[in-house]
């Protein structure tokens, strides 16, 4: 489905010190630092997977998505989609793929929501009847009905989101680039756009590529993911198997009668401590989970203990440490 | 094709709510326009010599100028479009199966055509029934009228595909500003916005005739008022059809050329 090969793309920044006198000097002599927006990045990516694409800011997950949707050309490397090379046969490449950016939009400002999706009907050549089944689709599931005749600029973050998700998928696209669709939207809206995200990749075998800063997105909806950092892969696989690679480390939290002295319990860090609550990191591979339990018991007369597995955000932030980005 | 109606379609309904702006507009253009009545019947009545045109033909110049001031202005711009280049939502109208010229300029074309008809007729119909000597004459006869109205097409097809340069132009400088001022000034100059070509030194208008702005404006209006006689109209006409050529595959050129360097920054 999707082929990336080598694929390299850097940028040209023009630099410069503050101050008047430099700028000054940059009217003449302007220094150019050259940035690696993507240093040889390769990844097949099959029909139907859901890939979360992650990294840190600049890591160069935008980069990436404007290239596959032939934006962007890219310095060197090929990227093969559907049989397409995105920005040499951009046109009839992208009838087959939707795009969402999460901090831009598509929609016409001042005009009712239903006639910028009746504009890219047009623009796409969707027949009219299939237009319909989609559209009464997507207002169904993403709860457009109320929205669809609001002038744009009078929605909601959460509601214009929907809208441009939705605007992204009225040409039935087998593709579909969601770079952060989550960004900034509430607890309400996030589920229901994940939610979504999930019924068209199940229902209608649409191949997704998202990119977020919300490991819950990762976690609610992608097996698969592609960290990347500073322009380089650094880790392709599944979820689980990061989990598997961290799960060892359980957080318990132990709550107790009153404790005046913080304690010690071996083989563990304490991580927070009051006098009634604990939260100590254990390393199952080092002491069995049982052990900590009657060690702590034998210090704080226990009244509640709960034992979790590290958050997949912290997992990520334990890959990042470790690939120094 | 039906996207690009489609596009003037919107832009064109976009364009009728604004009443207000179409009001606000109209009274200056009155103002406007009889101001400038005023300064050349002061010019003409102190003239000692024979003027190269009527004072009524350039009474309807004016007018005809006021009127369909959203047809020949260049600086009538679109400022969604130049936020589209410097915001970089320019990034979704790339992922379009369609050539961005195209449905860029249907919605220009629909923006324009919005305003004038809103204000045009009005305009003119006052115009018709002002006292002398500010009225405007009805056409010569019916065939000039068509003419009139074949060039003033034509003249806001070409305009269109102007500014579409100056569009283009932000591509590179990321500041419409510049490209606005410049194209603005001078073309408008050029077009005879300010001073009519008829009264131009005869060296400045040998400059304007081997221009294209001027098809835009000077051209139609002078067709109108009888100061262009027929036959130099309808070759007119095909010199606005071949600018127009011209000019569309111009910027047809250069958009594809800015296209292949753009970079969409940020997020």
């Amino acid at each position: 489905m999707i082929k990336i090969d080598g694929l390299s793309k850097s940028y040209q920044v023009a630099m410069r010190s503050s101050g008047v006198r430099q700028a000054v000097k940059a009217l003449f002599k302007r220094e150019y630092k050259v940035v690696d927006a993507l240093d040889d990045i390769s990844f097949t990516i099959e029909p139907g997977e859901i890939v979360g694409y992650i990294g840190p800011n600049g890591a160069g997950k935008s980069t990436t998505i404007k290239v596959m949707s032939g934006i962007l050309v890219p310095d060197s490397g090929s990227c093969t989609i559907m049989g397409y090379t995105p920005w040499k046969d951009r046109v009839e490449y992208v009838k087959h793929i939707g795009v969402v950016f999460g901090q831009r939009s598509q929609l016409w400002w001042d005009v009712p929501v239903i006639d910028s999706f009746d504009l890219l009907r047009d623009i796409y050549k969707v027949p009219e009847q299939e237009y319909r089944s989609t559209l009464s689709l997507l207002t169904e599931t993403l709860e457009l009905q109320d929205i669809i005749q609001m002038p744009v600029r009078q929605l909601s973050l959460g509601q214009r989101m929907r809208c441009e998700i939705a605007a992204s998928l009225l040409h039935s696209p087998s593709v579909l680039f969601l770079d952060e669709p989550t960004i900034g939207l509430d607890a309400v809206s996030k589920i229901a756009v994940r939610k979504f995200i999930r019924t068209i990749n199940e229902e209608k075998g649409v191949t997704i590529i998202l990119t977020t800063h919300d490991m819950n997105d990762i976690e609610a909806l992608a097996k698969r993911i592609i960290l990347i950092g500073k322009g380089k892969k650094l880790y392709d696989g599944s979820v689980s198997a990061i989990r598997d690679q961290f799960g060892t480390r359980k957080t318990i939290t132990a709550v107790y009668s009153h404790q005046a002295e913080p304690f010690q319990v071996p083989g563990t860090v304490m991580e927070a401590w009051s006098p009634e609550r604990a939260v100590l990191s254990v390393d199952t591979e080092q002491v069995v989970i049982s052990e900590v339990l009657i060690r702590l018991s034998a210090q704080v007369e226990l009244l509640d203990v709960a034992i979790d597995t590290l958050p997949i955000e912290d997992m990520i932030v334990q890959l990042y440490k470790e690939h120094q980005i | 094709m039906k996207a690009y109606m489609s596009v003037f379609k919107l832009r064109l309904s976009n364009g009728l709510q604004y009443r207000t702006a179409a009001l606000a507009g109209m009274a200056t253009q009155f103002f406007w326009g009889f101001v400038i009545i005023m300064v050349f019947e002061a010019f003409y009545s102190g003239a000692t010599v024979q003027p190269p045109i009527s004072l009524t033909q350039l009474i309807t110049y004016v007018w005809l100028q006021q009127a369909f001031l959203a047809f020949v202005m260049l600086w009538f711009r679109d400022n969604e479009l130049f936020q589209l280049i410097t915001t970089g939502n320019i990034a979704y109208e790339l992922c379009r199966p369609s050539g961005i010229y195209g449905l860029w300029y249907a919605k220009l074309l629909g923006q324009r055509l919005a305003s004038a008809l809103l204000r045009s007729l009005p305009i003119v119909t006052v115009a018709f029934i002002l006292p002398q000597p500010y009225r405007m004459p009805l056409p010569s006869d019916p065939f000039a009228f068509l003419l009139f109205i074949a060039a003033l097409i034509l003249g806001l097809l070409l305009i269109v595909s102007l500014s579409m340069l100056m569009y283009i132009s932000v591509f590179v400088t990321l500041s419409p500003a510049g490209s606005l001022l410049m194209f603005g000034v001078i073309g408008e100059f050029l077009a005879g916005m300010v001073i009519p070509v008829p009264l131009m030194p005869s060296w400045l208008q040998s400059i304007v005739y081997v221009l294209p702005f001027r098809w835009t404006a000077d051209f139609p209006f002078r067709v109108y008022s009888g100061h262009i006689p027929k036959e130099e109209a309808l070759a007119g006409i095909a010199i606005q059809i071949i600018w127009f050529l011209v000019l569309v595959g111009l910027g047809r050129l250069a958009m594809a050329k800015a296209l292949r360097r753009v970079v969409v920054n940020g997020g």
